[in-house]
């Protein structure tokens, strides 16, 4: 693998809802082996980005690419790259958690032969071997997140997608979460998109972070960076948070534009589903 | 930035080892052969969920009893539907294991919905899987599902005394006519939550559709007492198909299998085109 190997490139990404653009020219690079951080509030346009890159909704050819296949023109390509992790508890909570995961075995196309043990494997990873054969809907939502880290991982992916992953968990769920995604990151060496709100978790866990405003890229860099470009402008000697660089970024206006009425409501049906 | 997959491992270094698999994407299926594995899976996967939770299996053979007991019961002494010569309860039979089948289906809509809302259906479109193969997926679960209700109909109905047939042949068509009915029955479910995009909405609209399928057929009554206006409906209505091939198979009663099975099969890939072309729809 050579180290400047684009896994993600955006470019001039745009994507409206009718009168509503959600994404208005984004330009993104995110280099294998990375794990790349897209933050900002709801509303800004990352799940909408999320979802051109993971070819749900349609874009032309030439705006995005995922290992040099475009995701216009060659989706089942990009398709076969991606674990994808959508920001809902997306485990079918009338299977076990063994079976939630063959589902994902199944249609990447593992032979039989193998389907077992790579199934044990992916929920091994994640530390659901004891619970398996539990029905989904008897998890908590630290563990459901689990287990659709290992519906993902089951087809060994180049590119693992997760749209909020820690939304609505409890701190120490939060953080086991995490130590699985950098486990699993680490074993394999697969580039990790993440989108967040949680500043404090991307600055943490992100090599580099995007913020987002408004539908594009506000500023770019590994939180270090961005944290003391800030300093710099302002002239000052303790270090701000990633918060405050936002706040700088995107300036004023930033409580109006805090996400439409689908947005919360799809994030507080996510939390709820958590409890 | 570490880029070595074999960098030292700290919390978890004993799954590194186990973990082996993961590291190798598996071989992509191709062409033809794509199809039949996803169908599998989604059929799979409906039967795993009919083990976990069998209520829906017994609450849904209580309406089909219902209809052979108080309806075939009454019916057959009344005598007033000309049946050409076998007793009604044996004629009404194939009619409720076709409309039992059909009411499975027609609310399979449903469940797509709630596997948007609950991003189920995001994660399958983001694997390997035209959207045609998801749905002829679906649609043949939702067929599995049918016949696992029409088996429960038929000893239902075997253990009321309908003089059936037990050839396995025949039992087989039966199979087959009920799965492609399903198929038919579970797209329009599916191809109607594309255009409505809400549970609530489709559940109205599937009642207002069930009940002139299932009275717009054969199932309860022979065609040529309806009104002229009426035949025709139920000339385009696959349901009167199902049920000819089915009273044909089971009770030996003259039909036209050639014709019900072409029909049925191109109502299926029909409804599989529209669903397919929908399913963008519920993915936004």
């Amino acid at each position: 693998m050579t180290p400047d190997t684009t896994a993600v490139a955006c470019t001039g990404l745009s994507y409206s809802f009718g009168d509503t653009k959600a994404v208005d020219g984004l330009d993104l690079t995110v280099g294998e082996g990375e794990v790349f951080g897209l933050l900002g509030p709801n509303g800004a346009g990352k799940t909408t980005a999320i979802r051109c890159i993971t070819t749900l909704l349609p874009v032309p050819a030439g705006m995005v690419r995922v290992f040099d296949h475009d995701t216009g023109r060659d989706r089942m390509a990009v398709r076969r790259l991606l674990g994808y992790v959508p920001q809902q508890l997306s485990a079918d909570s009338g299977l076990t958690g063994r079976e939630n995961v063959a589902l994902f075995a199944r249609v990447f196309d593992v032979p039989r032969r193998e389907r077992a043990e790579r199934v044990a494997q992916a929920l091994e990873a994640v530390d659901l071997a004891d619970a398996a054969d539990r029905l989904a809907g008897t998890y908590s939502g630290g563990m459901v997140r689990r287990l659709e880290l290992a519906q993902a991982l089951v087809s060994a992916p180049r590119l693992l997608i997760l749209d909020e992953p820690t939304i609505g968990l409890d701190p120490i769920a939060r953080t086991s979460v995490w130590d699985q995604i950098n486990a699993v990151r680490e074993a394999t060496g697969m580039t990790v998109l993440v989108t967040t709100h949680y500043m404090d978790e991307a600055d943490q866990h992100c090599h580099r972070v995007g913020l987002m405003h408004r539908g594009r890229i506000r500023a770019l860099g590994t939180p270090t960076e961005l944290r003391r470009g800030l300093a710099e402008r302002q002239g000052t000697d303790t270090l701000p948070t990633l918060e405050d660089v936002f706040r700088d970024v995107a300036g004023s206006g930033l409580d109006e534009q805090s996400g439409g009425f689908r947005d919360v409501r799809s994030t507080r049906r996510t939390a709820n589903r958590v409890g | 930035m570490s880029e070595a997959p074999a960098a030292p491992r700290t919390a978890s270094a004993e799954h590194t080892g186990a973990a082996s698999l993961l590291l190798t994407p598996p071989k992509p299926r191709s062409g033809w052969r794509l199809l039949p594995a996803r169908v599998l899976a989604m059929c799979a996967v409906e039967l795993q969920k009919l083990r976990h939770d069998r209520t829906e299996l017994y609450t849904r053979a209580i309406q089909p009893a219902l209809w052979l007991l108080i309806f075939g019961q009454t019916f057959t002494r009344i005598k007033a539907i000309p049946t050409g010569g076998i007793p009604y309860i044996d004629y009404l039979a194939p009619g409720i294991i076709a409309q039992s089948a059909m009411f499975i289906a027609i609310f399979y809509g449903i469940q797509i919905i709630w596997e948007r809302d609950a991003g189920i259906l995001n994660k399958l479109l983001v694997t390997p899987t035209p959207r045609s193969a998801l749905i002829t997926g679906k649609a043949f679960a939702a067929g599995v599902k049918s016949l696992i209700q029409a088996v429960v109909v038929i000893v239902i109905a075997a253990i009321l005394g309908v003089a059936l047939t037990w050839n396995p042949l025949k039992l087989l068509g039966v199979g087959l006519a009920v799965v492609l009915a399903s198929a038919f029955f579970s797209c329009l479910s599916m191809s109607i939550a594309g255009i409505v995009l809400s549970r609530d909405r489709l559940m109205g609209i599937g009642q207002a559709i069930t009940m002139p399928l299932f009275f717009g057929s054969n199932a309860l009554y022979p065609v040529a007492i309806m009104p002229g206006w009426l035949q025709a409906v139920s000339k385009a209505n696959p349901l009167s198909y199902q049920v000819d091939a089915l009273r044909g198979l089971l009770l030996g009663t003259p039909a036209h299998l050639a014709l019900d099975f072409g029909v049925l099969a191109v109502a299926a890939a029909l409804g599989i085109t529209a669903a397919s072309s929908l399913l963008g729809r519920l993915a936004r």
